[in-house]
């Protein structure tokens, strides 16, 4: 690729999905030299969510010969914008399955700060209106602007009073404009939302994400469960699932993203929506099971080590 | 109506607190040519009476269609019937956009008088000279409204605007309750009778009316002039199955013997017929 002299940039990717990121940026015009420095020790960025190279808490590595510099319009984020084009505090995955009665979603309840798992209460599951919730992964202060966004829709959608109410398919193509023209204007709220919601015994569960893609399905996940959880959801899913059922396939899928995820965390909640309503459980914790010989006398190979 | 000096500008109220150039808009609602509305449980239908000032012009078109699930009717300044069509088309065009569901048509309608409002308080403005018929369906079913130049907005049962529409009033106001319950044929003939009234003398045909029609599961459409004759028809032979003296007299029966008269004597347009004709827009 041909370097040109005002887009030299950055970025950090994980192997698997430098294409992807190759293409994404050669997509919004940017041509370069793409030097990729090599995976972060804690990287756990899949390709949507790699971020251009600026100070952040995620980076800790110093910038190469190949210094930064971006057309003034083309920055994704400046003093101008009011906001930093790099997310600060972030939610991991969130995973929603349809199953008989309507629609299941899940997430844990932890917001990492870069590496650190800073805040471990964090609600990333919120109901919006009578027949819709939003779980949002990515920074969490932009999906409080989602929330309010959101806020806004359904008070004036209530307060025309007429017997017609948003669907969820509504709200979901309502976030989509929203995240589609922010990204257009370089300034993306950098969250993946994963929304469902029943109307009129309709399940409904769709995905939009921080560039305006969007689409539905009948088990979604964002971030590290689009790897670890989609496969065990391929494999088990089937349209008629009991709500029991649904959660165990849930719990399970986030088992795994405790184990291997890790600004995951072992307390998360599970929204479940039917016709009749959202209910949103109180956090608890997974069964994990660390009983494994090979974590027992781990030192057994390497004297002196912890 | 009688001149005065509080009629000049919208923004002057009179001594008898009016608005006379608000009236004198509503005046020319009055003085176009009719048109009507009537809806069921399932269907909305829109009649309009299409004169032609010359047998060498071609009618007046009155009946538009806004979006798949809302069309109008308009009697008065067609040219502003015009541009309110066009906003509504761009206010639902925008909604589908962003919600990629239908406006409800409630929604639309406010807007609307909203917008007709606003020119009933700007000094260096004019009412709008123009009365809608909406028909739409939203979640809640069908509906008909009213918009009228002052910014006010109706529901309806079933209504009439424009000259001699009181006519066509008096015939719905006679059968308003039935209509409920009608099928979609039923409901066009009704509209067919009312259209009947508000022409007196004249012979009912597809080039002197025209109408529309918008259900639940139906696209707004305007019938073409070929299934509207076959409908003009099916309410000839009607009527002549009935024990009625003349045919210019709607038939004067209970509303039992009315349901079942319709279903023995109707003719059934067919379903695949040529289709609605192109919309200009």
């Amino acid at each position: 690729m041909k370097a040109r002299k005002w887009t030299q940039f950055l970025t950090w990717s994980s192997d698997p999905s430098a294409r992807g990121i190759l293409v994404w940026l050669s997509s919004i015009g940017f041509e370069g030299n793409l030097e990729v420095i090599g995976r972060l020790g804690s990287s756990r960025m899949s390709g949507r969510d790699s971020k251009l190279l600026t100070p952040s808490p995620l980076c800790l590595v110093l910038p190469s010969i190949h210094t930064l510099t971006f057309l003034p319009e083309r920055k994704l984020g400046d003093e101008n914008r009011g906001r930093p084009g790099y997310p600060y505090v972030t939610g991991t995955s969130v995973l929603g399955i349809k199953y008989k009665d309507g629609v299941l979603i899940a997430a844990d309840t932890a917001a990492s700060y870069g590496s650190t798992v800073r805040y471990k209460s964090v609600e990333r599951l919120k109901a919006c209106g009578k027949h819709c919730l939003i779980g949002a992964s990515g920074e969490i202060s932009d999906f409080q602007q989602i929330l309010q966004y959101v806020d806004k829709l359904i008070l004036n959608d209530y307060m025309w009073d007429d017997g017609n109410n948003l669907s969820p398919k509504d709200i979901h193509n309502y976030l989509t404009r929203i995240m589609y023209n922010k990204r257009n204007n370089f300034d993306p709220l950098w969250n993946t939302l994963v929304l469902g919601g029943v109307k009129n015994g309709e399940k409904y569960l769709g995905v939009v994400t921080m560039i305006g893609v969007q689409y539905v399905d009948n088990h979604v996940a964002s971030g590290f469960g689009n790897h670890l959880a989609r496969p065990i959801f391929r494999d088990e899913w089937h349209e008629n699932l009991t709500l029991e059922e649904g959660i165990q396939l849930l719990e399970k899928a986030l088992t795994v993203l405790f184990y291997r995820d890790r600004s995951a965390i072992n307390k998360v909640q599970v929204a479940n929506i039917t016709e009749a309503g959202i209910n949103i459980s109180e956090p608890y914790a997974l069964k994990t099971n660390w009983d494994y010989n090979a974590f027992k006398n781990p030192t057994v190979g390497a004297e002196g080590s912890w | 109506m009688f001149r005065n000096q509080y009629d000049t500008d919208v923004t002057t109220w009179s001594p008898a607190g009016r608005l006379h150039q608000v009236e004198y808009a509503m005046e020319a609602v009055k003085q176009g040519s009719a048109a009507i509305g009537l809806r069921s449980k399932t269907h909305v239908v829109l009649a309009t009476v299409n004169k032609a000032s010359s047998e060498l012009l071609s009618h007046q078109k009155k009946l538009f269609k806004i979006d798949n699930h809302i069309g109008i009717a308009m009697a008065g300044l067609t040219a502003d019937g015009r541009v309110l069509s066009r906003y509504m088309r761009s206010e639902c065009i925008n909604h589908n956009f962003v919600y990629e569901s239908p406006l409800p048509v409630g929604r639309l309608v406010v807007q609307v008088a909203d917008k007709a409002q606003v020119c009933t308080q700007r000094s260096w403005k004019r009412p709008y000279g123009v009365g809608l018929l909406v028909a739409g369906t939203d979640e809640t079913g069908p509906h008909l409204y009213q918009n009228c130049p002052s910014g006010n907005y109706f529901e309806y049962q079933a209504f009439a605007i424009g000259s001699r529409s009181q006519a066509a009033k008096t015939y719905l106001e006679r059968k308003y309750e039935t209509f409920m319950g009608c099928t979609k044929d039923e409901l066009i003939r009704h509209a067919l009778y009312a259209v009947k009234e508000s022409l007196q003398e004249e012979e009912l045909t597809s080039s002197n009316c025209g109408l529309a029609l918008v259900g639940i599961d139906e696209k707004f459409e305007i019938l073409d002039p070929k299934k509207l004759q076959a409908y003009i028809d099916s309410m000839e032979d009607a009527t002549k199955e009935e024990a009625a003296p003349t045919e210019e007299q709607p038939p004067h029966v209970a509303a039992g013997a009315l349901l079942t008269r319709e279903s023995s004597g109707g003719v059934e347009v067919p379903a695949d017929g040529d289709g609605p004709s192109p919309m200009e827009t």
